[in-house]
């Protein structure tokens, strides 16, 4: 793939089938976690009938999910006050569906934009935000489990296990930066 | 990063501060990562709350080299859906009672 290019109120790209096929998989990963999440909070019959769903109250234990599902209060991890765990509690029951539902949603635009076999890939500019939230999800999901910091190297030794997929992070950034700067040379 | 927190949130509370506490503003808050490019960041502070490609600029080198940076203030509702908002672009935010 080469930089996004701007063509009037689109943004388009070439995709390898070999990329389109990483950027699928992750995703469909993502999704997959997400809904497992859904799965694990059983809605009553009122909220069946009413569509008022409420998620979970507790932060997920998977490092993963937490980070793209964060808190709404940043909490002491040993000493959490008892007002912002009750507060931090309501909100994410509150707010959770509909923050998965976005994240879902933005997958499906890439999923639906993107050529399983590889090719052009031309996005309008709602389309090209869907696809910097979830570019930006699967960087976040990639960057915490190879526990990216400011001190990552931009290549690991060929024979560690994760130089491939450091590799595809920093792929995944690229993807994004160049997308950013086309959005915004409108 | 939590230091300067810390300290507001140990500091003694005048008197008379309890007064009206309902009414004190909220503030987003929105925190360093290694992972949320800079380009990405300010994008989305100019997305969500209309604001200056310099002014969102200036926030986003707040929350790169500071740690963290308020965002948007108001009420608790309107301050809720901000940071609802920036979780949904993949954002770590948090939301606070200003000091």
């Amino acid at each position: 793939m080469k930089d996004w290019k701007r063509k009037g109120d689109h943004v388009v790209a070439e995709f390898a089938q070999q990329e389109a096929a990483v950027l699928r998989g992750l995703l469909r990963h993502i999704d997959d976690v997400l809904r497992a999440r859904v799965d694990e909070t059983p809605q009553d019959e009122l909220a069946e009938l009413t569509g008022m769903r409420s998620g979970p109250t507790t932060a997920p234990d998977d490092p993963v999910l937490s980070r793209l599902l964060p808190d709404f209060h940043r909490m002491d991890p040993d000493q959490p006050s008892e007002e912002d765990l009750e507060s931090a509690a309501a909100l994410r029951s509150l707010h959770e569906p509909e923050l998965i539902d976005a994240k879902l949603g933005v997958a499906s635009v890439v999923l639906e934009t993107l050529p399983s076999g590889g090719g052009e890939v031309s996005l309008d500019l709602e389309q090209a935000d869907a696809w910097l939230s979830a570019i930006n999800d699967v960087r976040l999901a990639l960057g915490t489990v190879l526990d990216i910091n400011e001190e990552t190297p931009e290549e690991l030794p060929e024979d560690d296990p994760q130089a491939s997929h450091l590799g595809v992070y920093h792929w995944l950034t690229y993807v994004q930066e160049s997308l950013v700067q086309a959005v915004t040379a409108g | 990063m939590s230091t300067p927190l810390e300290a507001e949130q140990t500091q003694v509370e005048p008197i008379g501060a309890e007064l009206g506490a309902e009414d004190k503003p909220w503030q987003a808050i929105v925190w360093n990562d290694p992972v949320n490019l800079m380009s990405y960041v300010t994008y989305v502070f100019q997305k969500l709350f209309g604001y200056s490609r310099d002014h969102a600029t200036k926030l986003m080198l707040d929350v790169h080299h500071k740690g963290k940076a308020v965002v948007s203030w108001g009420t608790k509702e309107k301050v809720e859906g901000d940071v609802a908002k920036l979780h949904a672009a993949g954002l770590w935010a948090t939301m606070q009672q200003a000091p």
